[in-house]
């Protein structure tokens, strides 16, 4: 029997999931019924945080932003100054699930959605994170879908989010609540990479709550952007993601470069040997060539996910190349 | 902490609300508002808004196809925005203005500008996932996102046809764009 309850406050939130370990916070819910629907790890008890008035929002406060983690993806896109001194997070947005799911999925909820695994959405499948211990199904299986980045012997999953892939660009910060209060990370220290626990997936502990994210506004983020590779056009995840920004001096010399990929690692995934390649070098198509190359570095591919070994570095160029066109 | 939803149709709920002991909610009373009527039902806590619609208020011209947000059959409005029913639990949608295809004919019966243009440009075949795309549509229009076949065809990713009608859909969505309100 599920349960059902609506929570008054954040710090009511946080008590109910503290005290019962298969509560499951629900917001948009987007991800949570696909679970239900198809008894994916189903929570026994749903605490709805709709109704929690501080959790709303699109805030901006001088050169910061502050996201509410109720926010709705759409919410977000059509938000002027997110658009234009946060392309990056807009266009990730934009390339996320369809309209539908847009008007219902928050920010809070995206960077915690299930891996798309085949083998985790699989019940009758072993599979680590599902249950841990029984061995991981796409290691040797279809794992097209699967990371080339950020893997363990137990696990392969890719981290499905566009959003993460862009709030891990442009370096947000997460604010995190609960009954004792509140704290921050970035945002690139949320997720936890698979290693021997591939179902412990971030490192907020128990009856801790995403509250929102701080964005900085800058230069860096005001020129970004974000291309998503897939296999069809629309309504469709990932093969391959860059989410690029670069922060050009007058003479086009990069002063600054974040470049985040997804579709292709465990968890949001960023890196810093192409972003030390472009700083302090002229933006110009052999600079990005040469950066890219080293996109895979350190990649493993298991078999039907090699080809994002190439994929991946020509994804990272072709940001690159798009976002320096747009300037 | 409150465990009726209840709290849905008046939100938001006071910051200091008294935490609930918590309990098995096995039925929940909710009061759903469609198509400008309120119904109230019992319902537990896993149903879908979908579900509520077809099988408690017998509003069936919502269909259910995949039950997880990726066909958007069962696409309705809730307060004015497009989302997937299979998405939605009841009792989240409790004080939610909904309107399914039945509540979209004017109050004399006539059928929206939309619903005729899928006729006029015979926009389906079986007619399974007609009610989904012409919910997306009317909100595709009003969102300003059909300014083009290509925007209607990129909006519109939302709803599959399985019929492959989707030339006569873009076609229907453009007609009524082109009109104006």
């Amino acid at each position: 029997m599920l349960r059902y309850l609506q929570a008054g406050s954040l710090a009511n939130a946080a008590e109910a999931i503290q005290a019962h370990a298969t509560a499951e916070i629900v917001a948009g819910g987007t991800d949570l019924l696909q679970r239900l629907e198809e008894n994916v790890l189903p929570p026994a008890l749903l605490v709805d945080i709709t109704a929690v008035e501080e959790l709303r929002g699109i805030e901006v406060d001088g050169a910061m932003v502050r996201l509410g983690a109720l926010a709705r993806l759409s919410e977000v896109i059509d938000d002027p100054v997110m658009q234009t001194d946060f392309p990056v997070i807009v266009e990730a947005l934009s390339a996320t699930a369809s309209p539908q799911v847009r008007n219902l999925a928050t920010v809070g909820g995206n960077p915690l959605q299930k891996t798309r695994c085949l083998y985790f959405r699989d019940r009758t499948s072993p599979c680590n994170k599902r249950e841990p211990g029984t061995g991981c199904s796409a290691l040797g299986g279809r794992n097209r879908l699967n990371a080339i980045l950020g893997g363990s012997e137990r696990c392969i999953a890719t981290h499905a989010s566009d959003f993460a892939v862009a709030m891990a660009a442009v370096d947000a910060t997460v604010v995190v609540g609960s009954a004792e209060g509140e704290r921050t990370l970035p945002f690139t220290e949320l997720h936890r990479l698979p290693g021997d626990t591939p179902e412990k997936e971030t490192n907020l502990e128990p009856g801790e709550i995403i509250k929102g994210y701080v964005l900085q506004r800058s230069a860096l983020a005001r020129r970004s952007h974000y291309l998503k590779v897939r296999d069809r056009a629309e309504f469709e995840w990932a093969i391959a993601s860059a989410a690029v920004a670069l922060d050009l001096d007058d003479d086009e010399r990069i002063d600054g470069a974040r470049v985040a990929v997804g579709g292709v690692a465990t968890k949001p995934w960023r890196l810093a040997q192409v972003e030390a390649a472009l700083e302090g070098r002229k933006a110009e198509p052999g600079v990005f060539a040469a950066a890219a190359a080293l996109s895979a570095e350190g990649a493993v591919p298991h078999g039907d996910n090699a080809f994002k070994l190439e994929l991946l570095p020509r994804t990272v160029g072709r940001a690159l190349h798009e976002l320096k066109e747009q300037v | 902490m409150r465990e009726h939803p209840e709290a849905a149709n008046d939100r938001p709920v006071e910051p200091d609300a008294p935490t609930a002991v918590l309990g098995p909610a096995e039925t929940i009373d909710i009061t759903l508002t469609v198509n400008q009527h309120s119904y109230a039902l019992e319902v537990d806590a896993r149903t879908t808004l979908l579900d509520a619609l077809r099988d408690r208020l017998q509003l069936t011209g919502t269909k259910k196809g995949c039950a997880l947000g990726q066909c958007g059959a069962c696409t309705v409005l809730m307060d004015g925005k497009r989302v997937n029913a299979c998405l939605v639990l009841a009792v989240m949608a409790a004080g939610r203005r909904i309107t399914t295809i039945e509540g979209l004919q004017g109050a004399d019966g006539a059928l929206h500008p939309l619903q005729e243009a899928f006729i006029a440009n015979d926009a389906f075949q079986c007619g399974y996932c007609t009610p989904g795309q012409i919910m997306s549509g009317v909100a595709c229009i009003e969102e300003g996102h059909a300014g083009s076949a290509d925007e209607i065809r990129r909006w519109m990713s939302g709803n599959i046809c399985r019929c492959g009608a989707y030339s006569n859909i873009v076609q229907a969505i453009d007609d009524v764009a082109r009109e104006g309100p």
